[in-house]
């Protein structure tokens, strides 16, 4: 083939091994890239950067109450993300978790709004429980469709988040509205002893963060050292492997589902039993989609979930902030995020990857 | 008029949000590539096309912008997953999220505004049928739309466009081998997807429910995925998964009308139910999916 130029062309080749520094360094990297890039965008809307950066990125670490606030919504995030992160290491995309924590939620709150008098130290585990459940029992329908009948859990998981959602809006237009509550859409506040214990004095960090931290060593320690880990991470990476192998690809669809469900139920007990104090309508702010970049950003990895669960957190404290103080639409966080994944996607890819000049005339003849 | 009669005269506005975005789903998933991005690209040009028409630009230049602002987005998605060899779901994902983000920091300013829908155009002769003459009384974009599902029916039965992207899905190696541009063929199938899936998002903003509000598109563009299931990559199944569909989000304003106690969020979860129950039907059919699926779908190409 005679080429009429004689251009430099870029190919990407890929590495014989990924260095571990430039794995570590992909997601500081995409942060970094991320936000200048939201940062133009900020002031191409006119905003004052300086007034942004701060409100996004310092004011969330400044004090202890604002950094308490962080590790608040740090709890649900690494929770759903630790969940999820199993699915997705052996290529089951449950991307359903906001419909699983809704259910978790639901679940939970079934507790005191049933029994509105009760009393007893019983009753806050016991709520996390019936949400871990529901959770999980919402995730296994995915589990049964995908298994049983073949379908895309993809789609099958997200059609039931958007079922999960109409469920809650019935529940708290209809049978569980608060008949005091001068009609708004959400429950009855919940009696003491439905309350998640807080962790520390003076904040609303609460025991479920202990979970969230159990789970990710939980996590670590099943992925690195167990042979039900390897067994799973086999499945995904090459299901004809596995079957040689000799243990069945449903049977790792069933235990990502379950776990992640699982998760995310809990989550949404954790949120109704601690920082709301009733069913509400807007119990998750996108929590499980969230979750989703949480994992990929942490590299699928336990502990990079760990870190990266609490940068999305600081970046929804921040987001907040910037709402308040730099008159910055809440939909910027959504921006951020979605950025963020993306970017991150393209670091990657240079980890994975060598970039290669090599003129068409070698690049013809190899 | 009946329910039937209000079906009728609907179904086919209520099916176009569908039917172009699974369109467009479907060409790009032809050419092995899974865009999971659609819900955010129709959000964006839902956004831009209720910008313009508000503005006074009307509805030809809005559809234009719709389509070229989607289309603009769906090439980030493009360049990453072609250019960098990106995991496919998580860049579509990212990409839905981005989308969404967007149009509701575009869209901000015109929450919950209105703007002057399309007049409908009436086949004379046709519309005069009683019962199904309703049918024949839509607006132009529904007939365009319908001449669209027909080109690209027409594009993958007889063209050699259509066999090349066939090709490209199903053995992209081998399609190399003899000469394809893979990643040039791949880009343009997912930057038409994310035109129609912009145009798609037009209709549902300035025509169909002419208002903008942050998550109007509701899942629309996830059920276009499905669709394209469905209706196992072939145009006219999807056609008429997508009328399936616009029946089915009309039932619930029939239902209501009529006074059928059912609640409201029932009604509203329908298509979603829906959309899962006939999942599971057509998937569980393997031969089924097996036959006219994409071999390559989702996979990246590397030489």
């Amino acid at each position: 083939m005679s080429s009429s130029f004689s251009a430099v062309l870029p190919t990407l080749v890929r590495r014989e091994r990924a260095s571990l520094t430039a794995k570590l360094l992909a997601p500081p990297i995409a942060l970094v890239v991320t936000i200048a890039l939201n940062l133009g965008l900020y002031i191409a809307m006119g905003r004052d950067p300086a007034a942004v950066i701060y409100a996004m990125l310092i004011e969330p670490f400044v004090s202890w109450a604002s950094f308490s606030e962080v590790l608040l919504k740090t709890g649900p995030l690494l929770l759903i993300a630790q969940g999820l992160a199993i699915g997705f290491r052996t290529k089951v995309f449950n991307i359903g978790a906001e419909g699983q924590f809704i259910l978790g939620a639901i679940f939970a709150s079934s507790i005191p709004i049933w029994m509105p008098q009760a009393t007893g130290q019983w009753m806050w585990p016991a709520m996390l429980l019936l949400g871990t459940l529901g959770g999980a029992l919402w995730a296994s329908l995915t589990a049964f469709w995908r298994v049983r009948l073949n379908a895309n859990e993809i789609l099958v998981s997200l059609m039931l988040s958007f079922v999960a959602a109409q469920l809650l809006n019935y529940l708290l237009l209809g049978p569980w509205k608060d008949p005091n509550g001068f009609n708004f859409p959400q429950s009855v506040m919940f009696q003491y002893d439905a309350m998640v214990p807080i962790l520390f004095e003076g904040t609303r960090v609460n025991v479920s963060f202990v979970f969230a931290l159990a789970l990710s060593i939980a996590a670590w320690i099943f992925m690195q050292k167990s042979f039900a880990g390897y067994k799973l991470q086999v499945g995904g990476l090459a299901p004809r492997a596995a079957s040689y192998a000799g243990f069945k690809e449903s049977w790792a669809i069933w235990l990502s589902l379950i776990i992640g469900g699982a998760a995310a139920g809990l989550a949404g007990a954790a949120e109704v039993a601690g920082p709301l104090g009733q069913l509400q309508r807007s119990i998750s702010t996108g929590y499980g989609y969230a979750a989703i970049i949480v994992a990929y950003l942490g590299g699928l990895n336990p502990i990079g979930i760990v870190i990266s669960s609490i940068v999305m957190a600081a970046l929804y404290i921040g987001g907040d902030n910037a709402m308040v103080s730099a008159n910055l639409p809440i939909a910027a966080v959504r921006v951020f995020q979605g950025s963020l994944l993306l970017i991150y996607l393209i670091a990657m890819a240079f980890v994975r990857y060598r970039i290669v000049w090599r003129p068409t005339s070698a690049r013809s003849a190899s | 008029m009946s329910a039937v009669e209000f079906i009728l005269a609907g179904m086919l506005a209520a099916a176009t949000p569908f039917l172009l975005a699974a369109l467009g789903e479907l060409v790009a998933e032809r050419a092995g590539v899974l865009n999971l991005g659609v819900e955010g690209l129709m959000a964006l040009g839902a956004a831009i096309a209720f910008i313009v028409v508000y503005h006074g630009g009307g509805h030809f230049l809005a559809f234009l912008a719709a389509g070229l602002g989607s289309a603009l987005l769906s090439m980030i998605f493009a360049g990453i997953i072609l250019g960098f060899n990106a995991n496919q779901v998580a860049a579509g994902l990212a990409l839905g999220i981005f989308g969404q983000g967007l149009s509701a920091l575009f869209g901000k300013s015109y929450e919950s505004l209105t703007v002057t829908t399309l007049p409908k155009i009436a086949i004379p002769g046709l519309s005069d049928i009683p019962v199904i003459g309703s049918l024949f009384n839509q607006d132009i974009v529904v007939w365009i739309s319908l001449v669209v599902t027909i080109a690209i029916w027409a594009l993958f039965a007889y063209s050699k466009i259509g066999l090349v992207l066939r090709a490209v899905g199903e053995n992209p190696k081998a399609a190399h081998a003899i000469g394809y541009p893979i990643v040039t063929i791949r880009f343009a199938a997912v930057a038409f997807g994310g035109m129609m899936a912009g145009f798609a998002g037009a209709y549902a903003s300035t025509i169909y429910t002419p208002l903008w509000a942050d998550g109007m598109i509701a899942g629309r563009g996830w059920i276009a995925i499905a669709l394209v299931v469905f209706g196992t990559w072939l145009t006219a199944r999807i056609f008429l998964g997508a009328c399936l569909f616009g029946a089915l989000s009309l039932m619930g304003l029939a239902a209501q009308a009529t006074g059928f106690a059912v609640p409201s969020q029932l009604l509203a979860c329908l298509p979603y139910l829906v959309t899962i129950i006939v999942l599971g039907i057509i998937s569980a059919d393997r031969r089924l999916l097996k036959l006219n699926g994409v071999a390559s779908l989702g996979e990246p190409f590397e030489r």
